[in-house]
C-alpha cells in the first residue's frame, strides 16, 4: 500500500510525455494533417531543452526552449505540406530522420551531464488526501500543465469556433475551401501546436523523466504517441486512457526487469512496441476501427486558382 | 497587402526537368549542409573534399562505395514496389536485420562445416527472414485494416532487441571475451571477393540483377502495371480486378525479401559475424535513396551510388574532420525534404501573387 | 423588376489556353430569378465561382448595388450579401446540420442561440430540417435545405444556386421552386444555374445563355421554345437519337434474383431483394434520384464491391454472385463505371496503358511481357472509331475533356465486343454532342444483339434510351416496364415514394 502512490507517480511520469505529444498530434490530425515527424520533433525538443537548461542553468527555461524547438521543426513540415503540397507520409519521415541527426548535433556536448530535478509542486489540501492525494496532486509543473492541456484541447476542439473550423477543415478541405475557410492558415496553427507539444514532450523526457541527455533517447515514443492518436479514434478521453495505460506498461516492464522474473530483458524492452501493435489490433477487432479519423487526413490540398 | 503562394499545375513535365530535379535537390541540400559545416567552424571546402572527392578518386574507397551501395540498392528497389503501390513499408531496417539473423543463423548452425551449399542456403534464409517479417504488417493491414506505417516501424525496434538478445544470449561466441557477438563465420559462410586482393563481392552483382529485373517489371509486366495502378488510383485497380490485398502482400514480400537478402549479404560479405548495430540505419537511408531516385529502379541504382559516396565520405570525415555522423543523418533528412520539394515543383509551378487587401 | 443588384461586365478568366469565361456580361436585379444556362463546360461554374470569390477574374469588373467591388474570398462575397447553394462539396458529412450552418457564419458556434435563429428562419420559409442529425444520414433534399438555410442565415441580397434540382425528386424540386418564389418576392435576386430547359422556362423571367465561355444570348425563357433555347446552348442544331430498328430479343444476359446487398459503410444504402432481367438486344434503364442505391447496384453488378447477403447475379445464364469482375468479363460482360477519371481510367496513364485495365484478363496482351504494340493498336482503333478528340496521339487520360474521355471509355469496352454492357451514368457531366454520340453508340450496340443496362440520374436520358425502365428508390427497384407505357408523372411518383403504395403512405 505504501508503494502505490510511488508507483502511480512513476506511471504518471512515464505517461506524461506520451500524453503531451499525442495531444498535439491529435489536434494536427483533427485538422486533416498527418505528421509522422513526432519522433523527430520530440527528440529535437529533448536535446534543445537539455542544452538550453544547461546553458542558462534553468530547467524551466529549458522546457520552454524544447517546446519551441519542436515547433520550429514543425514549421519546416508546415512549409512543405502546406506550400509545396508534398506527400505527408514521406515528409514526416524526412522530419524524423532530420530531427534525429539534428538532435545529435545539438546534444553532442551534453552527453552524460546530469541535471537536478525541478522541485515538485504540491496542490494544497488535495495533496493531503491519504494514499492517492500525494500521487496525483504532487508532481512537476509540466504534469499539471498536461492535465490543463487535456481540458484545453477537449474544450478548444469541441466548444470553440476555432475548433469547429479546425475539425471542418480536417473533415473536408474541399468543402472548407468552397466556403472560404482559410484551410492553410488553420492547418498551420494545428501543425505548429502539434510541434510545440511534441517538443514539450521531448524536453520533459530529458529534463524531468531521465534528467540527462543521450542520443536516441526518445526510443520510439513519438511513434507510440502516433499510435495513441489512432487508438483514440477522435476521442480525447480515449487518448488519455491510452497514454496512462502505456505509462503503466512502461513502469511494469521496468519493475519486471529489476525484479529479474526470468524473461530476457530484451523481451521486456520490446513490450511497449508489441503492445502498440496489440492495441491497434484490439481496436480493429473490437470494431471501432477508423471511427474518428478526419475525412481528409493525409490528403495534399491544392486549391484551384 | 498580403502575399500568397500558390501551386499551379504544369501541363507537361519535360524529361529534362524530371532528370534535373533530383540533381538540383542534391545540390541545394549540399549547399545547406556546407553552410552548417561552416557554422560548426569547419571548412566547407575541406568537407566537400572528404565527402565527395576522396571516395570517388581513391580506388580503395571506390570499392567501399560499391560495397555500401549494395544493400542500399537492394532495399530501395524493394521499397519502390511498396511506395509505387502507395503502401508505406517504413520498417525495411527491421526486415534487413531479420535477413541477417536468419541467414546468420544458418551460418552459426553450420559452423565448422564446409560446402558450396552453405552460402546459397544462407541467402535463401535471409530472404525468407525478411519476407516473413514484412508479411506481419501486410497481414495486419489486410486482415485487420491496421496502418502498415506504424506496425512496420514498431517491428524495427523489436528486431533490434531480438538481435541484441541473440548475440548476448544463445548465439554469443563463447570465445568472444563476453563481447555481444556471434562466432566469426568461416570462409564457407562468407561472400568471397570477386577478384584477387579486392573486397567487392558478388552481392553487388545480385543488386544490379535486382535493378534490371525491376526495370523490366515496371516497364513491361502486368504486375508492374497493377502495382502502379493500385498506388495511383485504387478504384481503377479495383475496376481492373487487381486484388488489393494480394498486391499489398506481394509488394511487402518483395521488399521484405530484398531487404532480407541485403541483410544477409551485409552480414556475410562485410561484417563476417552477427553483432548489434550491423543495420547502421541502412533500411531508413534506403527510403531516401528510393525517393532521390524518383521511385524508378534505374534512378534508385544511381542514387544508391550517390548516397554510398556520402556515407563513405561521412566515415572518413568522422576521423579526419571530427564531423559527427549525426551531421550526415541530418543531411539525409534534409536531402529527402529537398527531393520532395523538388518533386512538387516538378508537378506545379509556384506562383507569387500580390493581393490588394 | 427591382433595383440592380449585380452587374458583371467583361469578365474573362482563362485556365492555361482554355478561356472558361470570355468577356461575360450579366446583370441581376432584386426580386428576379435569373437563369444562367449552358452546357457542361460552357463556363457557368467558373462565372459563379468568380461571383462567390472562389476564383479571381483575369479582367472585367464586378459591381454590386452599383459599387465596383473586388471579391478576393467567399467571406468578402458574403459580406457583400451574396449567398451560395452548392451542387456538391460544401457540407461536412460527419457534422450535424446545425454545425454545418454555423461554420460559414463569422463568430458563431452551434449553440442554443443559433439554433433558435435557424429554427425561426426555417419556419418562415417552410423548410423542415432536423438540426441534430449528422448530414450523412440525410437525404439529398434535406441536405439542400441545409445549404439553403445556411445561405439564408446571412440575409443575402443575392443567392446563387448551382444546378439545384439535379439531386431532387420532382416533388422536392417543386418545393424548392416555391421557396425561391418566396425569396424573390421578398426582394432577393436569384441566379439559377441549370441546363434543364423546362424548369428554367417554368421558374425564370430572364436567362443568360453561355456557350464556350461567351454569352450567346440574353432572353426571356418563357418567350422562346425549349428547342430554341437548346439550339442557343448547343449551337448548330441539336443531334437527335436514331432509334434502333426493329430487332428480335435474345436470351436473358443478366438476371438478378432477389439480390440483397449490405450497405457499404455508414454513408451507404442497402439493396433489398432486387429482381431484374435484361435480354440480349434490349436497353433497360434504371432511373432514380442519386444516392438511392445506384452505386451499390453498379458495384454488385460489376463485382467491384458490395457484400451480397442473399440472392443471385446471373450473367449469360451462369451464377456470378461470388465471382470477380474479370470472371464476369470472361462471360461477355463489359462495364463503364460512374467515375471516368480514377475508376475507369488511370488519370496519369496514357490512353494506351489504360487499355490494360479492362482488357488484361480476357484479351491476350502478351504472356510474360506486355505486348505494347498490340495495346497501342487497340487504343488507336478506339480513338478513331469512337471519334475521341485528343491533343496528342497518346495523351494521358487526365488531358482529355470529360466528353472525349467518356467516348474513349465506352469505346474501349465496346471494342471488346461485349454481349452485356452495364453503364453507370453514361453522359454525366458530358457536353450534349458527346452525350448524344455515346447514347447512339449504346443503342447501336443493343441493335446488334447485346444486352445493355443503363443506370442514369438523368430521367430524360433514361427515357430516351430505354426499351424498358425501372426506378430505384431507397434500395428498392421497381418492376421494369416498357417506356412507352410509362408517363413522367408515374416515374416521378416512383422516384419519390417507391413502388408499394403502402410504403408511400407511411
Amino acid at each position: 500500500m505504501e508503494m502505490l502512490p510511488f508507483i502511480l507517480a512513476t506511471v504518471f511520469t512515464a505517461a506524461t510525455p506520451l500524453l503531451i505529444a499525442a495531444l498535439g498530434e491529435h489536434v494536427t490530425e483533427r485538422a486533416g494533417v498527418l505528421n509522422l515527424g513526432v519522433e523527430g520533433m520530440m527528440i529535437v525538443g529533448a536535446a534543445t531543452g537539455f542544452a538550453a537548461a544547461v546553458l542558462t542553468d534553468s530547467s524551466v527555461f529549458g522546457i520552454f526552449a524544447g517546446a519551441l524547438a519542436g515547433m520550429a521543426l514543425s514549421a519546416v513540415f508546415a512549409l512543405m505540406v502546406l506550400v509545396f503540397a508534398t506527400n505527408q507520409v514521406a515528409t514526416g519521415l524526412a522530419l524524423t530522420i532530420m530531427g534525429l541527426g539534428l538532435a545529435g548535433l545539438i546534444g553532442q556536448g551534453f552527453v552524460g551531464q546530469p541535471r537536478a530535478a525541478i522541485p515538485p509542486v504540491s496542490i494544497p489540501l488535495l495533496s493531503e488526501i491519504p494514499v492517492l492525494g500525494k500521487a496525483i496532486f504532487t508532481g512537476d509543473f509540466v504534469f499539471f500543465l498536461s492535465l490543463v492541456l487535456i481540458g484545453f484541447v477537449a474544450w478548444g476542439l469541441n466548444r470553440t469556433r476555432f475548433g469547429l473550423l479546425l475539425r471542418a477543415v480536417g473533415e473536408s478541405h474541399g468543402s472548407a475551401h468552397a466556403l472560404g475557410l482559410p484551410v492553410k492558415r488553420i492547418r498551420l496553427v494545428a501543425i505548429l501546436f502539434g510541434g510545440l507539444l511534441a517538443g514539450l514532450a521531448g524536453a520533459y523526457l530529458s529534463l524531468i523523466y531521465t534528467r540527462f541527455w543521450s542520443p536516441g533517447m526518445s526510443a520510439g515514443r513519438g511513434w507510440i504517441a502516433l499510435a495513441l492518436v489512432v487508438f483514440a479514434g477522435g476521442h480525447v478521453w480515449r487518448l488519455v486512457l491510452g497514454a496512462y495505460l502505456f505509462g503503466g506498461i512502461t513502469v511494469a516492464q521496468l519493475h519486471a526487469q529489476a525484479g529479474a522474473i526470468g524473461l530476457p530483458s530484451q523481451f521486456l524492452s520490446a513490450l511497449p512496441y508489441l503492445m502498440t501493435i496489440a492495441a491497434l489490433l484490439f481496436l480493429s477487432i473490437s470494431g471501432r476501427k477508423g471511427a474518428g479519423a478526419a475525412g481528409s487526413l493525409g490528403q495534399p490540398f491544392v486549391p484551384e486558382r | 497587402m498580403s502575399f500568397n503562394l500558390a501551386l499551379v499545375p504544369r501541363r507537361e513535365i519535360s524529361l529534362f526537368r524530371q532528370v534535373l530535379t533530383p540533381v538540383i535537390a542534391l545540390v541545394v541540400a549540399l549547399l545547406i549542409g556546407g553552410l552548417i559545416v561552416w557554422l560548426m567552424g569547419r571548412s566547407p571546402a575541406k568537407a566537400f573534399d572528404v565527402f565527395l572527392r576522396e571516395p570517388l578518386t581513391d580506388p580503395w574507397a571506390l570499392q567501399e562505395v560499391l560495397l555500401k551501395s549494395t544493400p542500399l540498392m537492394l532495399i530501395s528497389i524493394g521499397l519502390i514496389f511498396c511506395f509505387r503501390a502507395n503502401r508505406w513499408n517504413i520498417g525495411a531496417e527491421g526486415q534487413f536485420l531479420l535477413g541477417g539473423i536468419f541467414g546468420g543463423g544458418v551460418a552459426i548452425a553450420t559452423h565448422g562445416l564446409s560446402g558450396p551449399w552453405i552460402l546459397p542456403l544462407m541467402m535463401l534464409a535471409g530472404v525468407a527472414g525478411g519476407m516473413l517479417y514484412a508479411a506481419i504488417p501486410a497481414a495486419l493491414r489486410n486482415r485487420f485494416g491496421i496502418s502498415e506505417i506504424l506496425t512496420s516501424l514498431m517491428l524495427v525496434y523489436v528486431a533490434e532487441l531480438l538481435l541484441d538478445y541473440l548475440v548476448r544470449g544463445p548465439w554469443r561466441d563463447p570465445k568472444g571475451f563476453n563481447f555481444p557477438q556471434s562466432v566469426p563465420f568461416t570462409d564457407a559462410a562468407q561472400l568471397q571477393p570477386l577478384f584477387e586482393g579486392g573486397r567487392l563481392h558478388s552481392g553487388f552483382v545480385l543488386a544490379l540483377l535486382a535493378v534490371i529485373v525491376a526495370i523490366l517489371v515496371f516497364k513491361r509486366s502486368l504486375f508492374g502495371f497493377a502495382v502502379k495502378a493500385s498506388g495511383e488510383a485504387p478504384r481503377a485497380a479495383n475496376f481492373a480486378g487487381f486484388n488489393e490485398k494480394r498486391i499489398t502482400l506481394v509488394v511487402f514480400l518483395i521488399s521484405g525479401g530484398l531487404a532480407g537478402l541485403a541483410g544477409i549479404i551485409e552480414v556475410s560479405g562485410q561484417v563476417g559475424q552477427l553483432r548489434p548495430g550491423f543495420g547502421q540505419g541502412l533500411g531508413f537511408t534506403a527510403i531516401i535513396v528510393a525517393f532521390l531516385g524518383r521511385l524508378s529502379p534505374f534512378g534508385a541504382m544511381l542514387s544508391s551510388l550517390v548516397i554510398a559516396v556520402l556515407l563513405i565520405g561521412a566515415e572518413s570525415a568522422q576521423v579526419s574532420l571530427k564531423l559527427p555522423f549525426d551531421l550526415t543523418r541530418f543531411f539525409m533528412g534534409l536531402l529527402l525534404i529537398a527531393v520532395l520539394a523538388g518533386e512538387s515543383l516538378n508537378r506545379y509551378r509556384l506562383e507569387f501573387r500580390k493581393e490588394p487587401a | 423588376m427591382g433595383p440592380e443588384r449585380i452587374r458583371l461586365s467583361g469578365i474573362t478568366k482563362a485556365f492555361g489556353a482554355l478561356k472558361a469565361n470570355d468577356h461575360v456580361d450579366l446583370t441581376l436585379h432584386a426580386g428576379e430569378i435569373h437563369a444562367l444556362l449552358g452546357e457542361n463546360g460552357a463556363g457557368k461554374s467558373t462565372l459563379m465561382k468568380i461571383l462567390y470569390g472562389l476564383l479571381r477574374p483575369d479582367s472585367g469588373e464586378i459591381r454590386i448595388n452599383g459599387r465596383r467591388v473586388s471579391l478576393p474570398s467567399p467571406q468578402a462575397a458574403r459580406a457583400q450579401g451574396i449567398g451560395m447553394v452548392f451542387q456538391h462539396f460544401s457540407l461536412f458529412e460527419d457534422f450535424t446540420a446545425l454545425e454545418n450552418i454555423a461554420i460559414p457564419l463569422e463568430g458563431r458556434i452551434a449553440d442554443a442561440g443559433l439554433r433558435a435563429q435557424v429554427e425561426a428562419k426555417a419556419r418562415h420559409f417552410g423548410l423542415a430540417i432536423e438540426l441534430d442529425r449528422p448530414v450523412h444520414t440525410l437525404s439529398a433534399g434535406e441536405r439542400q435545405r441545409i445549404e439553403i438555410l445556411r445561405a439564408l442565415m446571412q440575409e443575402p441580397q443575392v443567392i446563387i444556386l448551382d444546378e439545384p434540382t439535379s439531386v431532387l425528386t420532382p416533388d422536392e424540386a417543386e418545393a424548392l421552386f416555391a421557396t425561391l418564389d418566396t425569396l424573390a418576392s421578398e426582394g432577393a435576386g436569384i441566379l439559377f444555374i441549370s441546363h434543364k430547359l423546362e424548369e428554367v422556362r417554368r421558374l425564370c423571367s430572364r436567362a443568360t445563355i453561355l456557350r464556350g465561355g461567351k454569352v450567346v444570348a440574353e432572353t426571356d425563357p418563357r418567350a422562346v421554345s425549349a428547342a430554341e433555347l437548346a439550339a442557343l446552348m448547343v449551337g448548330e442544331g441539336v443531334l437527335e437519337l436514331r432509334p434502333a430498328g426493329e430487332h428480335a430479343l435474345g436470351a436473358p444476359m443478366l438476371q438478378l434474383d432477389g439480390l440483397s446487398v449490405a450497405p457499404d459503410g455508414v454513408h451507404g444504402v442497402a439493396l433489398q431483394a432486387i429482381h431484374l432481367t435484361v435480354q440480349a438486344g434490349e436497353v433497360v434503364a434504371i432511373a432514380g434520384v442519386a444516392g438511392n442505391g445506384q452505386s451499390e447496384l453498379y458495384a454488385a453488378l460489376s463485382g467491384e464491391g458490395g457484400r451480397v447477403t442473399s440472392g443471385q447475379v446471373r450473367m449469360a445464364g451462369q451464377d456470378v454472385t461470388r465471382r470477380d469482375i474479370n470472371a464476369r468479363r470472361a462471360l461477355g460482360a463489359a462495364f463503364v463505371p460512374e467515375a471516368r477519371l480514377g475508376q475507369a481510367t488511370l488519370p496519369q496513364g496514357p490512353l494506351s496503358e489504360n487499355v490494360i485495365l479492362s482488357w488484361h484478363a480476357t484479351e491476350s496482351l502478351g504472356r510474360w511481357l506486355l505486348d505494347t504494340v498490340r495495346i497501342g493498336t487497340v487504343a488507336r482503333n478506339v480513338i478513331e472509331r469512337f471519334d475521341v478528340r485528343t491533343p496528342s496521339p497518346d495523351p494521358l487520360a487526365a488531358q482529355l475533356s470529360g466528353g472525349n474521355l467518356q467516348k474513349y471509355v465506352v469505346g474501349r469496352e465496346i471494342e471488346r465486343k461485349p454481349q452485356l454492357m452495364i453503364v453507370d451514368q453514361p453522359s454525366w457531366g458530358v457536353d450534349a454532342r458527346a452525350a448524344t454520340h455515346i447514347r447512339q453508340t449504346l443503342l447501336d450496340l443493343a441493335a446488334k444483339g447485346a444486352a445493355v443496362l443503363v443506370i442514369s440520374q438523368d430521367l430524360d436520358e433514361a427515357m430516351a434510351m430505354a426499351d424498358r425502365l425501372a426506378v430505384m428508390h431507397g434500395g428498392h427497384l421497381s418492376a421494369a416496364r416498357p417506356v412507352s407505357a410509362l408517363s413522367r408523372a408515374e416515374i416521378g411518383l416512383l422516384m419519390t415514394q417507391g413502388e408499394s403504395p403502402a410504403r408511400g403512405a407511411a
